[in-house]
């Protein structure tokens, strides 16, 4: 009887595993701001890199029918979660990719988790994602706020800038980066003196530099991204407060943001980055590969990166599995039980709350006469390995890990 | 209450105020003259600041050719777009020309991004406007206080010229009744193509102003003209007057707003149209 019932479960195990082999179908979405503020961080690029990660994996030779589609959300949450809620139900796709925009991320979070797709966010920055609000079907890989917090944050109050003054975008990832690094402020021994939250997507700063500089702040934090980061940059120059001696310090910084500001301009400002195009013959090997195939050629940023990193990773896993069995939650704990390795961020491992965790580079902007090449912008201050880079598993909120 | 910040943010609302002032004054004469809502004002400013980047970087001329140049050559665009689409919608609904219009911007805005993507392109302030003035209550950069007094001259010129001019009388001549001016022997399809150019030649170095300011984006425009048309409903729609003022009245009531409530600064103006709209629909300066 127990040998019948175990040849009997043999056989229909056999039989699942080889109707399920068959189904080696996956489908990719990329969301992503494709038109607005953030289109050169992420938008077009993070397809194209989507694209080589499908066609790097190699899997198509192996039988397998990788489809990406794509779409803008506009940097509207409510867009955000009208489009991955017809991707779930209406056009079968296996996982979201990319998503820039915290508020955009986190709202799209909620659909993931409800439709049980994959969600592999490369571009946003509230650490929400792996703390208060992770889910089984969630991974966070480039970058978050807590590693930009403590990455540039601490830095900053280390060489003495301990005062701060916060310039924040108003919305999701402007509020939660600017939590995060008051947090780091005041645990090394600096005081916030102010803040002014601006409209996302803001083109007039000066009344905002205004309040930062009458503040008497020895830094003037920036809490905002893409466009708005550079045009406070750029104004604050115009009003004299980078020559009045208070300091600036971009939370967050792309390398578009830098190419669009000039090194005159940039010169001199520290951040954090997981991901530079120029690190070592891997990266400089897709970045080659990579900027051909743009239209405006440009090299990667780290979230284009993140995008190819996570895309690979995903495809991986599910070689591994030999089949796509279409459950988001299955395939993420598969993603984090394999340790990842790619040419762009080097080896990591999936945190059991979603954190994609390596490692962490303080880099500094090089002056006009150090830049040798079109985009040779970046010079290494440090590196901050991958296990202080990100929030340590025991301070994470994440329920996920309680159980 | 500090009257010193106060000070500092209604100058730097007033520095704004020039750029709507500017813009919507283009609308308005567009609107006053043809009873076209151009809907492409926006991205033709765009293209007066990404002109005078390509004057700067390929072609080598400063930023005072720029001036001169940049209102010219997108403001024969303009007429080229007058005289081979506008002019066919002539007489039909207003709403045929804010379509086209409309997609126009889209068009023009998508072409851009397309080649020079969403970041944008840095462009210097001109060595003699760099520095600024300490006034004590706050630090001036000389390029604002030239971005102010310019477009207050420009504005003030064009009321002048379509107000009191014989020029202006025959435009205005032609918005009434186009073919009792045209008995008196007066071109008026050409003055209609030019009043177009001159509208757009407005937005262009308006372009030109906001470039050393702001980054030269593609979607810099986009970004812009749902205040300015709010600015011009609120002022009263073809004022020209009107929009002038409106213009640096709104500047300064953002300013205000940013001082005491920040987070509503970008919708501070629609309340205001929303407003006036109730409590007199021609808007403040309009003609019923």
């Amino acid at each position: 009887m127990t040998r019948l019932s175990a040849v009997s479960a043999l056989a229909l195990a056999l039989a699942a595993s080889s109707a399920m082999a068959q189904d080696k179908n996956i489908k990719i979405g990329v969301l992503d701001d494709m038109s607005g503020i953030y289109a050169d961080v992420g938008g077009a690029g993070s397809i194209l890199a989507a694209q080589m990660a499908i066609e790097d994996s190699g899997l198509a030779k192996k039988g397998w029918t990788i489809d990406v589609i794509s779409a803008d959300h506009q940097n509207k949450p409510d867009i955000g979660v009208n489009i991955s809620r017809q991707w779930a139900d209406k056009d079968r796709v296996d996982g979201i990719f990319g998503v820039l925009n915290s508020g955009v991320a986190l709202a799209v979070n909620g659909v993931a988790k409800e439709k049980n797709l994959v969600y592999m966010n490369s571009g946003a920055a509230a650490a929400d994602l792996t703390n208060a609000q992770c889910t089984p079907n969630t991974v966070h890989w480039t970058y978050d706020t807590y590693l930009l917090a403590n990455g540039t944050g601490k830095a900053v109050v280390k060489s003495g800038g301990d005062s701060w003054f916060f310039m924040t975008a108003d919305y999701a990832f402007g509020h939660a980066l600017e939590r995060d690094t008051t947090a780091v402020i005041t645990a090394n021994g600096g005081k916030v003196v102010g803040s002014v939250r601006h409209p996302l997507n803001n083109s007039d700063f000066s009344s905002f530099l205004l309040q930062a500089q009458s503040s008497k702040a020895k830094i003037i934090g920036l809490a905002n991204a893409g466009g708005d980061t550079t045009n406070t940059v750029k104004q604050a120059a115009e009003f004299g407060i980078t020559s009045g001696g208070q300091k600036l310090a971009a939370l967050l910084l792309f390398i578009s943001d830098v190419h669009a500001l000039g090194l005159k301009m940039s010169q001199g400002l520290i951040f954090t980055t997981t991901f530079y195009w120029d690190m070592n013959d891997g990266t400089r090997a897709f970045t080659k590969r990579f900027s051909e195939r743009m239209k405006n050629k440009q090299v990667p940023t780290m979230v284009q990166a993140g995008v190819y990193a996570s895309v690979l990773h995903y495809l991986k896993s599910l070689e591994a599995m030999g089949t796509n069995p279409h459950d988001g939650a299955k395939v993420v704990a598969q993603m984090k039980s394999m340790p990842t390795d790619d040419p762009l961020f080097g080896k990591g491992v999936i945190q059991p709350n979603g954190r994609k965790v390596h490692p962490a580079y303080l880099m500094g902007i090089k002056s006009v006469e150090e830049s040798k090449a079109p985009w040779d912008y970046y010079k290494l201050i440090a590196t901050i390995p991958a296990e202080e880079a990100f929030t340590p598993l025991d301070k994470s909120t994440c329920a996920l890990l309680k159980q | 209450m500090n009257t010193q910040a106060l000070f500092a943010q209604l100058l730097v609302g007033l520095i704004n105020g020039s750029f709507y002032a500017l813009l919507s004054l283009g609308l308005a004469v567009i609107f006053g003259m043809l009873n076209i809502i151009n809907f492409a004002h926006g991205a033709l400013y765009m293209m007066g600041a990404f002109c005078a980047w390509f004057l700067l970087n390929v072609v080598g001329l400063n930023y005072w050719f720029a001036l001169v140049f940049v209102p010219l050559i997108v403001g024969c665009v303009g007429m080229v777009i007058e005289r081979t689409m506008l002019k066919r919608l002539q007489g039909l609904d207003h709403l045929y020309g804010l379509l086209l219009t409309f997609g126009l911007a889209l068009v023009i805005q998508g072409v851009f991004q397309n080649y020079f993507g969403s970041s944008g392109l840095p462009y210097a302030i001109p060595s003699q406007l760099t520095g600024g003035q300490n006034l004590g209550f706050m630090f001036l950069p000389n390029y604002r206080a030239w971005v102010v007094v310019f477009s207050l001259i420009i504005c003030l010129a064009t009321w002048y010229g379509i107000e009191k001019t014989k020029l202006g009388s025959y435009l205005r001549a032609a918005t009434e009744n186009p073919q009792l001016v045209r008995a008196f022997g007066i071109n008026v399809p050409r003055m209609i193509t030019l009043t177009y150019g001159f509208g757009v030649a407005l937005a262009a170095l308006a372009g030109v102003l906001s470039a050393p300011i702001n980054q030269v984006r593609p979607l810099m425009g986009a970004d812009l003209i749902i205040v300015v048309f709010a600015v011009v409903v609120i002022g009263g729609m073809g004022s020209i007057m009107g929009s002038i003022v409106t213009g640096f009245l709104l500047g300064l009531l953002e300013g205000l707003t940013k001082y005491f409530y920040p987070e509503a600064s970008n919708t501070v103006v629609f309340v205001v149209m929303a407003i006036v709209l109730l409590v007199k629909p021609n808007g403040l300066f309009g003609r019923t």
